[in-house]
């Protein structure tokens, strides 16, 4: 009505925000490489380290996966086909930057410094497999799903509240994008500008369930869009675009102090853990063509290509990481089984009294009535035995 | 009749009332084409098709939120979460929606739902796969709260949870998934909530227990070679408090043995509700047998953190030695 008397008003419709996710690829699977993009990004020296790095990681998963079958360790998470993810971020960042994992970082945490037999402890059912010493700056391997994203924005502003340089990377799977806490973490980062990189390792299955169960837009990168981050997608088993990404993604973050993201397309070769049967839920077909896009595999050939590597240092290589292998099993498997009260003494900084008498009692009473209460001549105490 | 596991009796029930009832929908991860990681819901995604057995996203949270929306609505989710140590995220819809919608709502709105989890320690699991929850939940007004320990419990519990017209929370024992196998009948039949089971009877000591350690109770009973009469609660709440009142009325003693901790576990709920309807007749104080205060163990310790045969015989002295 108001507008009638100058004639009809038409507002320009105008874009609000408009954006485009770069995805990076250097080495593919034929073999082709960006010289643009990754001349001098990985020194030759350094990719034989990376590649031999890759293949003990392999070599472990093939092992531990005999273990778990032939009932010497419990259920395993085997990491096969996503070794180049965390391992291009440890061979980026200091080793004073956080790495806080899941489960499928095993081939960054070892590159770190984590010993072989602490991560095969865990899955054999001892803690101390997660006694990880501080220095590396590694949080133990995160159980409950999408949760670890927080700790990482909180380790981070902790460097921030101190004024150190040192930022977090943290990682987490397609699935974990599903839960809150990713979203929280997300969004405490970016609005309370906290260094952390998010990155996700998109293997496009959360065990049985497709990615398009977990996001309907085409890439992941694009959720962290949503928060003001920057967003990068790669070739997640392409171990120059994983260093390209995270060298980039780290100079932003410790430059900003603000949170970047990055999305690596990747696959998980065996099946979610060894508690699962993959074959129920999807086709060999597809597990054919990822076997094609092995990282271990181009890095190879490149290297092979390069003149750095041929078949006699192969076999060198597998013949090494046999032996050290059946030393990291030989020490997971020959520590002496912890103490049967062991699980009391992490329990608090000083143990409650109620805690110690369960502690002494717990092989000689029924726990549920004070020692001191029973009539004379009662409770012969008899230590019980498995 | 057929002889069937945990599992596969759950199977049966979830499949009859599906067959029954199209109100009924499964929601949960992995529970569609995998059946389930423990395969409980096996066969059901074929049969009944994706829109009834819904693959989620990896949420918590969201799993259970929405399920209240699909029962406000008049629908009857049956989510699965997939182990008891990621109800974590649920919690706060459970509790702080799910439980007291019926109270808030003075009934205009109830959220007949049933959240499926697998309970309890004793597998060889990881981390946060083998804890003992129950009692946070049987804390919390407004929730039932359900633990079979046999498979022919579980089909008539299930049934009538599924039926209920308010929210139940409905344990599995991961460790009697696959332990034994006995007869479960095809036809209907429903086992009330609220309602224990006298396992075996008994004049000497009454034990009171629940899911897993039901199976460790009766090898302790079997050892002890006294007169014991072992009670399955099933339900944990409401709780068949009538059922332990008349049985230590008359053995004068009892043990109560659960897998969770002890502090504020529900053996001391238990104990209480003897001191106050048996006080008379007791002859010794009530005897617990639980797991500790700490954090359930990684699975090298695991069996020293569960109460065993062997520490509920101690109990079961003690008691007796009064
Ligand atoms: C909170 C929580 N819910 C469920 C699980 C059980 N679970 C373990 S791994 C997994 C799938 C994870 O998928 P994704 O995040 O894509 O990681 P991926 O295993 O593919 O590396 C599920 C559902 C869990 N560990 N934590
Ligand atoms: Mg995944």
């Amino acid at each position: 009505m108001f507008g009638s008397a100058i004639g009809p008003l038409i507002m320009p419709i105008t874009t609000a925000f408009k954006t485009e996710i770069e995805r990076i690829s250097i080495l593919d699977e034929h073999g082709n490489f960006d010289e643009s993009l990754g001349k001098d990004l990985i020194p030759n020296a350094d990719l034989v380290r990376l590649y031999e790095a890759m293949s003990a990681c392999r070599f472990l998963d093939e092992v531990a996966f005999k273990l778990q079958r032939s009932g010497r360790m419990g259920t395993y998470p085997q990491n096969m086909g996503q070794e180049a993810p965390s391992l291009g971020a440890a061979y980026v960042l200091t080793k004073n930057d956080w790495l806080v994992t899941c489960y499928r970082e095993n081939c960054g945490l070892f590159w770190r410094g984590v010993p072989m037999e602490s991560i095969l402890m865990h899955w054999m059912g001892d803690e101390r497999g997660n006694a990880i010493p501080r220095e590396l700056h590694c949080t133990p391997i995160a159980i409950p799903i999408g949760t670890q994203m927080l700790h990482a924005t909180g380790l981070a502003w902790a460097s921030k509240y101190r004024s150190e340089p040192h930022i977090a990377c943290t990682f987490f799977g397609d699935g974990a994008t599903s839960e809150g806490d990713f979203h929280e973490a997300c969004n405490f980062a970016a609005n309370l500008e906290i260094p952390v990189i998010f990155f996700c390792q998109n293997n496009f299955w959360a065990i049985s369930v497709p990615g398009k169960i977990q996001c309907s837009a085409p890439t992941l990168a694009q959720r962290g869009i949503a928060y003001g981050m920057p967003c990068i997608q790669i070739d997640g088993n392409d171990i120059f675009a994983v260093v390209y990404a995270v060298k980039k993604a780290a100079a932003y973050t410790r430059a900003t102090s603000k949170p970047y993201f990055i999305e690596a397309v990747t696959y998980r070769l065996a099946d979610h853990t060894t508690a699962d049967d993959a074959r129920r839920y999807r086709d060999q077909a597809e597990v054919d063509i990822w076997k094609q896009r092995d990282p271990l595999i181009r890095t190879r050939d490149l290297m092979k290509k390069r003149k750095l590597w041929n078949d006699s240092k192969e076999s060198d290589l597998q013949e090494r990481l046999g032996k050290e292998i059946a030393a990291a099993v030989a020490r997971a498997e020959g520590i002496a089984a912890p103490d049967r009260t062991d699980f009391f003494n992490y329990m608090y900084s000083e143990l409650p009294s109620d805690l110690i008498r369960q502690r002494e009692t717990m092989h000689t009473h029924s726990l549920g009535q004070d020692p001191s209460q029973l009539p004379a001549g009662a409770a012969m105490p008899t230590a019980t035995a498995h | 009749m057929a002889n069937l596991n945990l599992v596969q009796a759950i199977n049966l029930a979830l499949s009859q009332e599906m067959e029954r009832d199209d109100r009924v929908i499964i929601l949960g991860e992995d529970v569609g084409a995998n059946g389930g990681v423990f395969r409980v819901t096996e066969g059901l995604h074929a049969r009944f098709g994706g829109t009834r057995v819904v693959d989620t996203p990896l949420c918590e949270s969201g799993i259970i939120g929405t399920s209240i929306g699909l029962a406000m609505a008049g629908l009857r989710p049956v989510p699965e979460i997939q182990f008891e140590g990621f109800l974590g995220p649920a919690y706060d819809q459970l509790c702080s929606h799910a439980a007291r919608m019926r109270t808030r709502t003075r009934g205009a709105f109830t959220v007949p739902l049933t959240v499926r989890v697998p309970v309890g320690g004793g597998i060889h699991a990881p981390e946060l796969h083998s804890d003992s929850p129950e009692a946070i939940y049987v804390h919390q007004p407004g929730l039932k709260v359900v633990m079979p320990s046999s498979p022919y419990d579980a089909k008539g519990l299930l049934i009538s949870a599924l039926r209920d017209s308010d929210p139940v929370v409905f344990f599995e024992p991961k460790r009697v998934y696959r332990a034994f196998r006995e007869e479960v009948p095809e036809d209907e039949y429903t086992i009330p909530l609220g309602k224990a089971r006298v396992v075996c009877e008994g004049n000497d000591l009454t034990i009171v227990s629940w899911g897993a350690s039901v199976i460790q109770c009766m090898q302790a009973i079997e050892k002890s070679g006294k007169s014991i009469e072992l009670i399955d609660l099933r339900t944990l709440y409401p709780m068949d408090i009538d059922a332990v009142e008349a049985s230590v009325s008359k053995t004068a003693r009892c043990v109560v043995v659960h897998e969770a901790p002890l502090t504020g576990g529900l053996g001391a709920e238990i104990a209480a509700r003897i001191m106050e309807r048996c006080f008379l007749q007791l002859e010794a104080p009530v005897q617990r047998v639980a797991g500790f205060d700490t954090i359930m163990p990684y699975y090298k310790l695991e069996l020293d953190y569960m109460p065993d045969s062997a520490r509920i015989g101690q109990a079961i002295q003690d008691a007796l030695a009064y």
